[in-house]
């Protein structure tokens, strides 16, 4: 597919600010019909501002966008951008509780609705280009997959000539994932372009002509897919000045202890499998030692955090163990596995975190409640202030007094808040899930340090869910997952930010020879 | 916002890691003055609301500021009062009950069916007044339990829920005695809603008794406190290893029993239970407005009993104007409602945004 006809979209010169970041910078970009473009990037390097500016809902700030050699319609013209050009998003933009049909023209009917031409074009759509989908079907109902094809016959029906694919695959399981390259394929042929969008590289050496790397957004890199290999790529992504981790002191790198040799496991998990929001698990099993640092990295929805979410009972999971010092951890039942012993440290401290109209005291003591209560089950305010003091210094913690509400402290100190509140009852194992996502870098050190601490000090378990590279650096071993499974693990600190990058993107560095080839 | 970074201690107590405070010696006895006063503004903002309702009562009628009107005022605004604590309770955990009303009717309807005689429209088991006391608590108790299991367990809307079991409760309680009324109520089971300590009311005893013991349990208690954490953040609440569930259905059954203890006083007061007792008179506006008035948030996490016995006060004081002004009746349920929404609005004012309903 090499024959390229006129540009079907072209970005020239496109630049998009917001407030003081500036996500895109003079991004040139065409894609042509019958062309399947990938576009690669690391988290934040400016792909979704792409799909946001192609699909019509934010205006660049400067350059110009032409669909099939036309100035783009305003933003906010729908249906007429639609013609040209349909996305079809991460997350499902069907509604579940209307039809397929419904669903396939949604927005796009006239003031008054044919339900029998709307049937009659849906399953002409269907039918054309062979979805076993029907018209009437309630779109509840369908699988992840089903709603995906909705989507795209949504897209097909309004005579859109362009695709954008975000992250199409984030959801599907393997099989899907090969029925979705072949319904592309058949997309290219029939001279449709495809915009597709993924962090799997071997996605996009699979099924793009082309590729083209954003990386701070700019576009840093376009070329045939054939030219390039998966080094070249990441080269592009990473950037040639690789950012070391900056946030740790010293002195937790350096304390790297040998507690794996004397490795009685606290936490052991076999086969545990779990459907979840957030990616599913497929048969993943892993020990953590005491005292001892054990890292889980991989892309977003590759299962990291339901992991660390099954293991500390905030969610449930389908079969498999978990089991801490021996003992039968209950599925999905928070209270049950913090009295066994394990610590939670929430992905989003917000939701999760602490209650924010409460103060810092009773937040950071309300996992131990129970031992601070007298024989009443009264809590003296001073007591809960006492217990809480110790934990809270320890994490240099800043607020105006016991009693300040968390709501009012920084992001940085409400995450030492929910810090403390895991410490306070003693864990023996913490599951952190990103536990430095969005403080500064003071507090991160900090509370890298505090966890590492636990684990050299008391002979508490960790395990670090964290799809932030840097958090890593106080890991004993790393354990990458891909797609819900263990793909890799690094066992020899310091880890290399470029290998742990190509593993989570699900590939081996043959370079290297670190990583190792999966079962599949 | 404090900075993280802030050792000169102007903003904050800075903790160092070795534990030992590091701390300014004003500025910590003007935060926590500030402290005292944004609670204690916020624990007493009707304060001014009922002082002015004395003063526009003494106006209104020389009668109003005498000790067997006060009397009178504290016993009929007890009984709502009770309830007015089961719905404090459950608006803390975020939820809501409307059948409160209807508890509030049934418990002592069954109690007293159970009681009497045929003669009198009872079943004829003729049990022991105090067996029936018992009997009351069960049925307020059963009533929340189900509600509770529905709600959160089942995952069933808690309007929704509470709307049907208010209807199917109301005529339960006019089904059992074939819409009778039931007097002759034996003395034991009347007492606590008729008699008096000299001049003050058993049932006024009572119910600041439940008002004090239910906000020291909320401050002191740890399930109390797990009460503000689960209505404040379920999820971070559950993180921490509170049980949730539990927690929102024990509330449940607890605000139920503490309506039909109320429905006790006050069938106790009108010496007897009528087929109209709670959904019949329509409290349950009241009692939501009384909670809502003192700073019970219908969004959960937020209120205490200092507000909530503000709200009834008000709403008593309120009552017993209009009696003493001889408003007409067929105008006395207009005034009535107009009054409580400007109460509310008076209190929003008053208690500044803590007592905000968030957006």
């Amino acid at each position: 597919m090499t024959s390229r006809g006129p540009a079907l979209v072209d970005m020239t010169g496109v630049d998009k600010r917001f407030g003081s970041t500036l996500a895109l910078r003079g991004v040139d970009l065409s894609i042509s019909a019958g062309q399947c473009l990938g576009l690669v990037g690391r988290n934040g390097a400016g792909k979704s501002t792409i799909v946001s500016i192609l699909s019509g809902l934010e205006p660049p700030d400067a350059g110009t966008v032409r669909l099939a050699g036309e100035l783009a319609p305003r933003v906010g013209d729908v249906n007429r951008w639609r013609k040209w050009i349909a996305t079809v998003f991460q997350h499902s933009m069907v509604v579940p509780e209307l039809s397929v049909a419904e669903n396939v023209f949604l927005g796009g009917t006239d003031r008054f609705v044919s339900w029998r031409e709307m049937r009659a074009r849906t399953r002409d759509v269907m039918r054309d280009w062979g979805y076993d989908i029907k018209a009437e079907a309630l779109c509840r109902d369908l699988t992840v997959e089903q709603l995906q094809i909705v989507e795209i016959a949504r897209a097909l029906a309004r005579g859109a000539r362009c695709v954008l694919l975000d992250e199409p695959t984030a959801a599907l399981e393997r099989d899907a994932v090969r029925r979705l390259f072949a319904r592309v394929r058949q997309l290219t042929s029939s001279g449709v372009a495809v915009l597709y969008i993924s962090h799997h590289l071997e996605e996009v050496f699979e099924i793009c002509d082309d590729v083209s790397v954003l990386r701070d957004g700019e576009l840093v890199l376009t070329a045939a897919a054939a030219q390039l290999s998966k080094e070249d790529l990441i080269a592009a992504m990473v950037g040639s000045a690789s950012v070391t981790a900056s946030a740790t002191s010293a002195n937790v790198t350096t304390a790297q202890h040998d507690a794996r040799d004397a490795a009685e496991p606290v936490l052991m998990v076999e086969h545990l499998t779990a459907s979840s929001a957030r990616g599913r698990l497929d048969g993943v099993s892993i020990q953590v030692g005491r005292g001892e640092v054990v890292g889980v990295t991989g892309l977003l929805g590759a299962g990291v955090a339901t992991l660390g979410r099954a293991i500390a009972g905030a969610e449930g999971h389908d079969s498999g163990q978990i089991r801490l010092h021996g003992q039968v951890i209950p599925a999905g039942r928070r209270a049950a596995a913090q009295r066994a012993g394990i610590g939670y440290i929430p992905e989003d401290r917000r939701a999760e975190g602490f209650v924010a109209h409460l103060g810092v005291a009773e937040n950071a003591t309300m996992t131990i409640t129970d031992r601070l209560a007298d024989r009443l089950g009264l809590l003296r305010p001073g007591r809960r202030a006492a217990a809480a003091a110790p934990v809270t210094a320890a994490l240099s913690l800043v607020s105006s007094g016991p009693g300040q509400p968390v709501k009012e402290l920084s992001g940085g100190n409400q995450q030492k808040v929910t810090v403390a509140r895991t410490l306070a009852h003693d864990p023996g194992l913490i599951v952190a899930i990103t536990p430095t996502r969005g403080v500064d870098v003071a507090s991160k050190a900090l509370l890298l340090d505090a966890l590492a601490g636990v684990a050299r000090r008391d002979g508490a378990g960790v395990l670090l869910c964290s799809d932030e590279l840097s958090d890593l650096v106080i890991c004993d071993r790393v354990i990458v997952l891909v797609r819900g499974e263990i793909f890799t693990e690094f066992t020899e600190p310091p880890f290399d930010r470029d290998q742990l990058i190509v593993a989570t993107e699900g590939l081996t560095s043959t370079a290297e020879g670190t990583a190792e080839e999966a079962a599949k | 916002m404090i900075s993280n970074q802030a050792p000169d201690g102007t903003a904050g107590t800075v903790t160092t890691p070795g534990g030992s405070a590091v701390v300014p010696r004003g500025s910590v006895l003007a935060a926590r003055l500030r402290g005292m006063n944004v609670g204690l503004l916020r624990e007493v903002a009707l304060l001014p609301v009922l002082v002015l309702l004395l003063v526009v009562g003494a106006i209104v009628s020389p009668a109003f500021l005498t000790v067997s009107n006060l009397a009178g005022i504290g016993q009929q605004i007890s009984a709502l009062g009770v309830v007015v604590v089961g719905e404090s309770l459950i608006l803390m955990i975020g939820g809501m009950d409307l059948s409160l009303e209807s508890t509030f009717g049934l418990a002592p309807m069954v109690a007293a069916w159970l009681i009497l005689p045929v003669s009198a429209y009872g079943s004829g088991a003729q049990i022991s007044p105090y067996l029936g006391l018992l009997v009351l608590l069960a049925v307020g108790a059963a009533v929340g339990l189900v509600n509770g299991v529905l709600i959160v367990k089942g995952r069933l809307n808690g309007f929704i829920v509470t709307l049907g079991m208010t209807i199917v409760l109301a005529g339960l309680q006019n089904g059992i005695v074939k819409a009778q009324t039931l007097f002759n109520l034996p003395k034991a089971f009347g007492y606590l809603g008729s008699a008096y300590f000299g001049q003050v009311p058993v049932s006024f005893v009572l119910a600041a008794i439940i008002f004090v013991l239910v906000g020291l349990f909320l401050r002191y208690h740890r399930t109390g406190r797990a009460i503000y954490a689960v209505g404040g953040n379920p999820a971070a609440a559950r993180a921490a290893g509170i049980k949730v569930e539990r927690i929102k259905i024990g509330v449940y059954v607890a605000g139920s029993m503490l309506a039909a203890l109320g429905g006790l006083m006050e069938a106790g007061r009108v010496s007897a239970v009528t087929g109209q007792q709670g959904y019949g008179e329509g409290i349950i506006f009241s009692v939501f407005a009384a909670a809502v008035i003192g700073g019970v948030s219908l969004r959960g996490g937020r209120g205490n009993m200092i507000g909530a016995a503000s709200g009834v006060i008000l709403l008593g004081f309120v009552q017993d104007i209009l009696d003493l002004a001889n408003v007409s009746n067929y105008w006395i349920e207009a005034i009535d409602g107009a009054v409580i929404l400007f109460a509310l609005f008076l209190a929003r004012i008053v208690g500044g945004e803590s007592t905000a309903e968030e957006k």
